[in-house]
């Protein structure tokens, strides 16, 4: 008897420490990027990395500013939204107020495989397609770009939006279409009135989620933005994010080099982190 | 009075407000259907077998890519090896152990940020947690795996323990069996479906990436072999696209590579769909 | 005493299922009109129908005729959201929006074009008194009407149905999910309304259909079994049916 009860105890401290797991991975990502992340920026000093609108890092006298990639990716980020969430959210209110079950289902999975397409595969269309697209339709010399690192972004967090949207659309009590119809409003008006502002919270959460993903999004981006240092001062610039940053000089760095790459990711896990909470919040507020 | 049709600015906001929608809607299901369309017909062609069961060389110039077929295999392996347990354990642990309400909101807030931090901070951490040990390996990218897919895992796994009846429970340890027997007898058959849901979403996270990869696993195209080779660099599919495309402008064999994931991806969300939709319906009986 | 709605011959289908047989009714102007019956009975359906609630439900197929003011409420040209001001309806729970009371009396007549600031606030303030809830709400009119009571919310229902100015007020078992304070309340106010709306209620409850109503209809498997003034209903029944129900032997 004893024996077992020994057992049941060892087993029990064997699924507590596997329950454990993820918390200790997030504390290891987050200690290992703030020990290899401080260095860098210790030395640079915080007001010229963060600020300083220079990067050269392989020059003989090298320049770590980083506010190029920190605007770009706001930048970024930002042309993503503006022109993402309005295409979410309007297929989100088709698809959860409108559409009939079958044409729902269609989209849906649609959709779906949006969301399971390999970041590479929207870079390489986007190479091929869009960048020099942009070239002839714009009339301008590199159509690797802020412009299409948005476009490609845009398109990313699509399916995130509008997943979150339905979800959080679907949610709102029929009681309340049921109200406004019965005062004169017509269908549409009922859903753009009623419905979206009872599901405020749940669609802020599906921005602030579409916010998260873009911010993150490297490869593509990588292989459409052009991945050039400069100050994002015009849509058709070629620019480097943050994500880029980090992956493009990755492989041959070394010294304060390698160690200015580490504060970059700090800052990007800093950004990842700040949405991650605007998430936890909104989505309470939803539940409640 | 009652047959005045609406205002003209309220039926301006309908045909709007409509209008928007279903662009919204076609714009959607347009860049899906071209997306699909133009990398297949893209990439079909220049599937062959010559491609897929072949090494390159650099010295013919010749591009095959079955070293990262079977690199992508031994990754997918390797990581649900690893993962499985961990996630499954996790997942008994928060629906059948913890007791402590603040522990387990812990733990779920903790998979919660792992699943929002991006792939590329993960190929990072990875690179210093895996490879400066273990150098830059395909075991060091399957650690790095492990890691993003283990909230997936628990997540599938939790959802399909919280449909298992309580009843279940109750009634074997009405019977005097612990509680492990009970985990044991009734409680892992109950998340087999979920295990399964968790598996195929795993698959096409792992199929999909890459920026955690190129700096844990690297992107050498060799030959390697299950499972002494997960000791050695090597690309996986999507790694091997990425630098066939943005390294040597090989569009091609980037094309071919890009269709035969579209058609992974595709596949695995039917097969996704179809496993959660075999297992509602047997819930339901 | 006019008639305001006059229903001949109506019947309603759930797909293959009768759900409503040729009902006749005619509801007068000015007055409280109780439809009674057991659950299912389709004295739910058919308040609904008329103002045609149910026209959103899939599958569903109505014949006869509905004449509201003598025009016909299915004819082509009708638009359905003008009859629904003219018609206006409070549920069985208590819905409001999820937004400020003063929002919710005033989405009413925003939907239908009035934008005005001093507009709006006089037809709040109206809305409001008239449905006897102003001087609870006035000073929190900012504050979201989900915070109000079970019984204050119907109150709220009930004048941001007024707000739209409508003729005819349904009503579908509004104070089933109320305490009975409230419901007495409700019951006060719907007394007052009759002044001025000719209002159609459901109920479950045979004591308010003799408290507040002045005609009552008896509802029995989707027929109308008996329609006649509340007292004569209650003292004198003619059909066995009525007569069975309302003296508790079924229902």
């Amino acid at each position: 008897m004893k024996k077992n009860q020994l057992m049941e105890k060892v087993i029990h401290g064997i699924f507590l420490v596997l329950g454990l797991i993820t918390v200790g991975c997030v504390l290891l990502i987050t200690i290992y990027l703030v020990i290899s992340g401080i260095p860098a920026i210790r030395e640079i000093g915080l007001v010229d990395f963060l600020f300083g609108k220079q990067w050269a890092s392989t020059a003989t006298e090298p320049k770590y500013g980083i506010l190029p990639f920190i605007l770009t990716s706001i930048y970024g980020t930002a042309g993503a939204i503006v022109i993402g969430v309005p295409v979410g959210f309007m297929t989100a209110v088709y698809l959860s107020k409108m559409a009939s079950p079958k044409v729902k289902s269609v989209i849906q999975s649609a959709v779906s495989l949006l969301a399971g397409i390999p970041s590479v595969v929207y870079g390489l269309v986007g190479m091929l397609v869009l960048v020099p697209g942009i070239r002839k339709i714009f009339n301008v010399p590199d159509g690797a770009s802020l412009l299409a690192a948005i476009i490609v972004l845009a398109i990313m967090i699509l399916p995130s939006i509008i997943k979150m949207s339905i979800t959080a659309l679907d949610a709102v009590p029929k009681e309340y279409e049921d109200a406004s119809l019965a005062l004169g409003a017509t269908p549409i008006e009922t859903y753009f009135r009623v419905s979206v502002p009872a599901a405020k919270s749940g669609i802020a959460a599906a921005v602030v989620l579409g916010v998260g993903r873009a911010i993150g999004e490297a490869m593509a981006v990588m292989m459409v933005a052009g991945n050039v240092p400069n100050m994002p001062d015009s849509l058709f610039q070629s620019v480097r994010f943050l994500t880029t940053a980090v992956s493009s000089e990755m492989a041959y760095s070394s010294g304060l080099q390698r160690q200015a790459l580490f504060s970059i990711a700090l800052v990007l896990f800093m950004f990842i982190m700040l949405t991650g909470a605007t998430l936890n919040f909104f989505l309470k507020r939803e539940r409640e | 009075m009652l047959n005045r049709s609406l205002s003209k600015k309220r039926r301006g906001y309908e045909v709007l407000m409509k209008a928007l929608m279903l662009l919204s809607v076609g714009l959607t299901a347009a860049l899906v259907l071209f997306l699909l369309v133009y990398v297949l017909i893209e990439g079909i062609p220049n599937i062959t077998w010559e491609l897929i069961s072949t090494k390159p060389s650099y010295l013919t110039g010749h591009i095959g890519i079955l070293p990262d077929i079977l690199n992508t295999v031994c990754i997918v392996i390797a990581t649900l090896l690893i993962v499985l347990p961990l996630g499954v354990g996790a997942a008994i642990y928060l629906t059948e152990y913890a007791s402590n309400k603040k522990v387990v909101g812990i733990i779920e807030y903790a998979a919660e940020t792992l699943s929002g931090i991006p792939s590329i901070i993960y190929g990072l951490v990875g690179m210093l947690l895996f490879s400066n040990n273990m150098g830059t390996s395909l075991m060091a990218g399957a650690c790095t795996l492990v890691i993003m897919n283990l909230p997936t895992i628990m997540r599938t796994t939790q959802e399909s323990l919280k449909t298992v009846p309580q009843s279940y429970r109750e009634g074997a340890f009405g019977l005097g069996a612990g509680k492990w027997r009970v985990v044991r007898t009734v409680v892992l058959p109950g998340c087999v479906d979920g295990v399964i849901t968790g598996c195929i979403l795993s698959v096409g996270r792992i199929l999909g990436e890459s920026a955690a990869l190129l700096f844990t696993a690297g992107f050498a195209h060799t030959m390697l072999t299950f499972p002494t080779g997960m000791k050695s660099p090597g690309a996986t599919l999507t790694v091997a696209l990425y630098v066939y495309a943005k390294e040597q402008g090989e569009f091609g064999v980037a094309f071919a590579i890009a269709a035969i994931l579209m058609v992974l991806t595709v596949i695995i969300n039917f097969a996704a769909t179809a496993v959660q939709k075999h297992f509602e319906k047997r819930k339901n009986i | 005493m006019s008639n305001v709605i006059n229903v001949k011959d109506m019947c309603l289908w759930y797909g293959e299922h009768q759900a409503i047989k040729n009902v006749n009714i005619e509801i007068p102007e000015k007055s409280i009109t109780a439809f009674i019956g057991p659950s299912g009975c389709g004295k739910s359906t058919f308040l609904k129908t008329l103002n045609r609630m149910n026209d959103l439900i899939p599958g569903v197929k109505i014949t006869g005729d509905i004449r509201y003011e003598g025009t016909d409420i299915f004819a082509k040209d009708i638009d359905v959201n003008n009859l629904r001001k003219e018609i206006g309806m409070v549920f069985q729970k208590p819905n409001p929006f999820p937004m400020s009371i003063y929002d919710n009396i005033a989405y009413g007549p925003r939907t239908h074009g009035i934008t005005k600031k001093t507009e709006l606030d006089e037809i709040v303030e109206n809305s409001l008194k008239r449905a006897a809830i102003w001087d609870e709400v006035k000073d929190r009119l900012k504050k979201n009407a989900l915070g109000l009571s079970g019984g204050q919310q119907q109150r709220l229902c009930i004048a941001r149905a007024l707000a739209v100015d409508p003729k005819v007020l349904l009503m579908d078992e509004p104070t089933s999910a109320l305490d009975p304070i409230s419901t007495s309340r409700i019951e006060e106010l719907v007394l007052d309304l009759k002044e001025t709306y000719t209002i159609v209620m459901v109920t479950h409850n045979m004591q308010q259909a003799v408290r507040v109503s002045d005609y009552t209809a008896f509802f029995l498997l989707g027929e109308l079994v008996e329609f006649g003034r509340t007292e004569d209903i209650f003292s004198q029944p003619q059909d066995k049916r009525t007569e069975d129900y309302i003296t508790g032997r079924f229902g």
